[in-house]
């Protein structure tokens, strides 16, 4: 089947599949501007105190400077479920591309890496690299093995109203049942007029209603064992 | 069975697993207070594995069934944030740190002696080219140094010159050094090997660039005869810092292997495969990059120390490293992990 999305199904261990979602460059552009914001907002914060202290601090502030410039994002990804403070304002997160949470090896690499992504100027190498790749990934994540995905959003499940079942005139197969249901679940969303207008596209189960939208909640009711 | 029943059925075991990995990500004083205000209840025995694989089975169950798309997207993500949990890398770093030291990072070096000799060939062969050929013909260093940075150099190791290697300065200006030391040369191997992935030509080029920049200076304050203040101060850190570049190129070069002659595997995985070994190397390069910058800070500008102790320690600290990386580890079997 021809796949509409780029969502990346990865299948466990436990002999399931879980769906991710890899992130585009702009999002990750993104993230980055703000995590460089940090960092430079870090390095003027400890200039700032460094240079109370002279030579003695200017030797600090580089160590500073190399550590911050380099293991930043390592630390961030590895320790906080692998997000930057960029990459977790946008609610984006790394993981191995197998599902699995980012380890420091891998970690490393890509951030080691991010040196050759950025040539010639502002992620250029990266920027082709992730339009070529099906997980949108840049140098430094194909040689880690990493990709980077959004985190799912919290759900709460539809609720069906509650209506009076009404039982189909005649025996419905479970796609029909299944496309009820989701029409169900939709009600609260769709406006009365909309509602009836798709509710009538199943022609013969709402024929007689002049309400076809109640109707097919009606029987999505009955669907759903809510037989009285 | 209907949907509503599944659910039903099974939200209250998803309400579990999902609390518990809630509690389970906060630390533990932040877990006390969220238990106290939401009065729950923390079971120190709650059976997190065998609850994660029963909500596998419910979204496989939930899928051949055909539930609505949010009921999946529910179980979905319960399922991912569980699978983040279960599959967390477990490491014990101290284990490795020793494991690395002592084993992992000489035998890796010892296995790559191929690219260790072409990294070595390219820095150091062009490095005591120059050196060599400035003792012949002085004038070269112009046509590879700029002049102005050669006044400095000058200036900086003129044995009636106080402006590098003093006493008298004072202990601020050590660590002022020091810092940069890290900044700058641990940076530069960093970009050694992560520029390998172009096709190993950036690796190449900061090697040679290097070697020529490194054996120029040394030709010609050695041709000025500054031996004493020029070699006294290099020979400390030298073993450390030059076998670190090395180690570097070699690291890059291993990258670019990767792309040039994958053997039977398909550049993906060889790239991802020669990484985890070129990633190996680098923290053994870094390492000695640090140790580097320390012995270049803080020994080497100590003129009250005689330079013949300068040497013996120089050359010391080259047999040291040169026999770790070959007699370190030697016959040892890591299980991998």
């Amino acid at each position: 089947m021809q796949k509409l999305d780029t969502n990346q199904d990865i299948d466990t261990p436990e002999g399931i599949s879980i769906s991710l979602s890899p992130v585009g460059p702009i999002v990750r552009a993104q993230a980055w501007m703000i995590d460089n914001l940090i960092f430079f907002g870090a390095m003027t914060l400890v200039g700032t105190i460094t240079s109370l202290f002279g030579s003695f601090g200017m030797g600090i502030y580089y160590i500073a400077l190399f550590f911050l410039y380099w293991f930043y994002p390592v630390c961030f990804e590895v320790l906080f479920n692998g997000s930057t403070p960029g990459k977790k304002a946008m609610n984006i997160r790394v993981l191995h591309i197998d599902g699995t949470p980012v380890g420091w090896a891998a970690s490393i690499n890509r951030n080691l890496l991010r040196t050759v992504d950025f040539l010639p100027l502002f992620y250029a190498v990266g920027f082709i690299s992730m339009l070529l790749n099906n997980r949108f990934q840049r140098l430094g994540d194909i040689v880690a093995g990493t990709m980077v995905v959004y985190n799912p959003n919290q759900i709460v499940l539809p609720e069906i109203a509650e209506a009076t079942a009404v039982a189909p005139p005649y025996p419905l197969v479970a796609e029909e049942q299944r496309a009820i249901l989701n029409f169900a679940e939709r009600l609260d969303n769709l406006s009365s007029e909309r509602s009836d207008e798709l509710a009538s596209l199943t022609g013969p189960l709402v024929q007689e209603s002049n309400s076809p939208g109640q109707q097919l909640l009606g029987i999505a009711n009955w669907i759903n064992g809510r037989r009285t | 069975m209907r949907q509503e029943q599944f659910v039903s059925q099974h939200s209250e075991a998803w309400h579990q697993l999902s609390e518990w990995l809630r509690l389970n990500s906060l630390n533990a004083k932040d877990r006390q207070i969220s238990i106290q205000v939401n009065k729950l209840h923390w079971h120190q025995d709650f059976d997190f594995p065998s609850t994660y694989r029963q909500v596998c089975q419910h979204l496989a169950l939930a899928r051949s069934r055909q539930y609505s798309q949010p009921l999946l997207d529910k179980i979905g993500n319960l399922v991912l944030a569980g699978h983040q949990q279960f599959y967390r890398p477990k490491t014990n770093l101290k284990e490795k740190f020793f494991a690395l030291l002592l084993v992992k990072l000489p035998q890796t070096i010892r296995q790559e002696w191929i690219l260790m000799a072409i990294s070595s060939v390219l820095f150091m062969g062009s490095l005591i080219t120059t050196l060599i050929a400035i003792q012949i013909n002085p004038d070269l260093t112009y046509s590879i140094v700029d002049a102005g940075n050669v006044a400095e150099m000058e200036q900086m190791y003129r044995p009636d010159s106080h402006a590098r290697a003093s006493d008298t300065r004072e202990a601020d200006s050590d660590v002022l050094m020091f810092g940069f030391y890290i900044m700058n040369n641990t940076s530069i191997g960093l970009r050694t090997f992560a520029s390998g992935l172009l096709f190993g030509i950036g690796s190449i080029m900061i090697l040679l660039f290097n070697g020529l920049t490194i054996g120029t200076v040394a030709g010609h304050l050695t041709q000025l005869g500054y031996i004493e203040t020029f070699w006294g101060f290099v020979s400390g850190h030298s073993a450390m810092e030059l076998i670190a570049i090395i180690i570097s190129g070699a690291a890059g070069l291993k990258l670019s292997a990767a792309l040039l002659r994958p053997g039977q595997r398909s550049r993906l995985r060889a790239l991802k495969e020669n990484a985890r070994i070129a990633l190996i190397m680098m923290y053994g390069a870094t390492a000695m990059f640090f140790i580097a910058a320390f012995i270049e800070a803080f020994w080497s500008p100590r003129t009250f120390i005689p330079v013949n102790i300068k040497y013996t320690v120089g050359i010391l600290l080259w047999v040291l490293v040169i026999a770790y990386f070959c007699l370190c580890g030697r016959g040892k079997v890591l299980d991998e992990t």
